[in-house]
């Protein structure tokens, strides 16, 4: 225990938080900017076991940040050499090597094995991924990401008590961007200290959640800007729309496709003021894909219904090649619109942008029942 | 009345600016429509918005005081 003296002497922490580390798992996805920090804080600090994901090899531009990785290491496996200077940092700790891309095959036999689950990853498929899988699993999310000078980090999906979950990645942005729309991190540049500073805060909250000391990230977004030293908090408000863009269970999961979903580059969303234009086209198909109890009721143009809650037990056929999806808020939809896109590549498929609500404002329309 | 937007991220990037300052509007969903308006580029890139520190679920009334945010989503790691 003299190792950890200096923590152990913490009033709030004790030998009883150090007790906590040492039967606790984590699992962190990403062995790279944000996993090294982690990874080398969590060892450092006593959680007993750790398991890495990662399939890449070390290459000579990852050492500017990747602070586990020596220049000899170049070549080798990431998740093998982290596992080596982690041990050789503290042999108390277990380290378990993932070495392969967390899919929808593996994710819930890897991540069911751990008490929670840090994304430390460099791509928005796997983020979606991972969140989503969290939130089936029940798994507390430690969020990490990094662009130019700037980082973002939070804790999702902690446990409140009674049965009740806190935000989730989704409930900041519903929709995986379109791969036109945000650069990915081969491209963007990045500070080395960056990643490190915001591995660090999440290390800090992981071990706030496995002892229960203070306060972590729930239902915040910490954002950091180092050129300015700007810290911000900002308040995340969980949303009911948010759970159905998650799969409805693990067979769904298993079979959704993240990656395609962020490979697709379409232009897919209507804005409201062309959408009445559609209204009376032979070739077109208005699509309702909100549950059937909700409101308000639309009759000012011809659509069916076809929830999207339903899609996963089978995706629905038109016969038409032009599809117009609508929902309340524009989210749904455009879920709806990427998978429909997936299959009928040669069907025109549009989602109304920003719902129904957005359109009835635009158009100042007495509906059936005013919201 | 000018109301100041402070942006994070990309979103710097492709409006070359730190913040933007544009007339205020009565409420987010309208400052969302004249941002859109103004500057096109914005409807090419997913973001949130936040007032007064609160990334915002549904529309809020603006006050001269609010404090508008837009944050994109980050992938690096």
């Amino acid at each position: 225990m003299e190792r950890y003296q200096r923590q152990i002497i913490l009033s709030q922490f004790g030998r009883e938080g150090q007790n906590k580390l040492a039967t606790a798992k984590v699992l962190v996805v990403g062995a790279g900017g944000l996993g090294c920090p982690v990874l080398m804080y969590l060892a450092a600090a006593g959680v007993g076991h750790l398991g890495v994901v990662d399939k890449d090899v070390v290459s000579l531009s990852n050492l500017q940040r990747q602070i586990l990785y020596k220049t000899e290491d170049i070549g080798l496996p990431k998740v093998e050499r982290a596992k080596h200077y982690l041990q050789q940092m503290n042999p108390e700790v277990n380290v378990t090597t993932y070495a392969t891309y967390l899919t929808t095959q593996n994710a819930v036999e890897i991540i069911d094995d751990y008490d929670m689950v840090v994304d430390a990853t460099d791509n928005f498929p796997s983020r979606y991924l991972i969140n989503d899988a969290c939130v089936l699993l029940g798994k507390p999310l430690i969020y990490g990401a990094v662009s130019n000078f700037e980082g973002q980090v939070a804790v999702f999906n902690a446990d409140l008590g009674n049965d009740k979950r806190s935000a989730n990645y989704r409930d900041i942005f519903p929709n995986q961007p379109m791969e036109n729309e945000i650069g990915n991190c081969a491209e963007i540049g990045v500070l080395g200290v960056l990643p490190g500073i915001i591995g660090c805060i999440q290390a800090s909250d992981v071990i706030k959640l496995i002892t229960g000391i203070g306060k972590p990230l729930i239902n915040q977004l910490q954002t950091v800007n180092l050129l300015t030293n700007h810290w911000q908090t900002f308040v995340i408000q969980p949303s009911q729309e948010t759970r159905s863009l998650i799969p409805t269970d693990l067979v769904a999961f298993k079979a959704k496709d993240y990656s395609l979903l962020c490979r697709l580059k379409l232009d897919i969303e209507l804005d409201a003021v062309d959408f009445q234009s559609y209204f009376d086209r032979e070739d077109v198909v208005i699509i309702d894909v909100r549950e059937t109890f909700e409101k308000p009721e639309i009759d000012h143009f011809h659509h069916q219904k076809h929830p999207l809650s339903t899609w996963e037990k089978e995706l629905p056929s038109f016969d038409k090649n032009f599809i117009i999806l609508f929902c309340q808020s524009g989210k749904r939809s455009l879920e709806a619109a990427k998978i429909l896109s997936q299959r009928d590549e040669n069907k025109t498929i549009f989602s109304l942008k920003n719902g129904i609500l957005h359109w009835q404002n635009h158009h100042k329309i007495n509906l059936n029942e005013p919201s | 009345m000018k109301i100041k937007i402070l942006l994070f991220g990309q979103l710097k990037e492709k409006l070359d600016a730190g913040f933007i300052e544009i007339e205020s509007m009565e409420d987010s969903d309208l400052l969302l429509a004249k941002l859109k308006s103004e500057f096109p580029v914005l409807s090419d890139i997913s973001f949130r918005i936040a007032v007064d520190k609160i990334l915002i679920a549904e529309k809020v009334v603006l006050s001269e005081k609010s404090e508008v945010a837009l944050l994109p989503p980050f992938s690096g790691g």
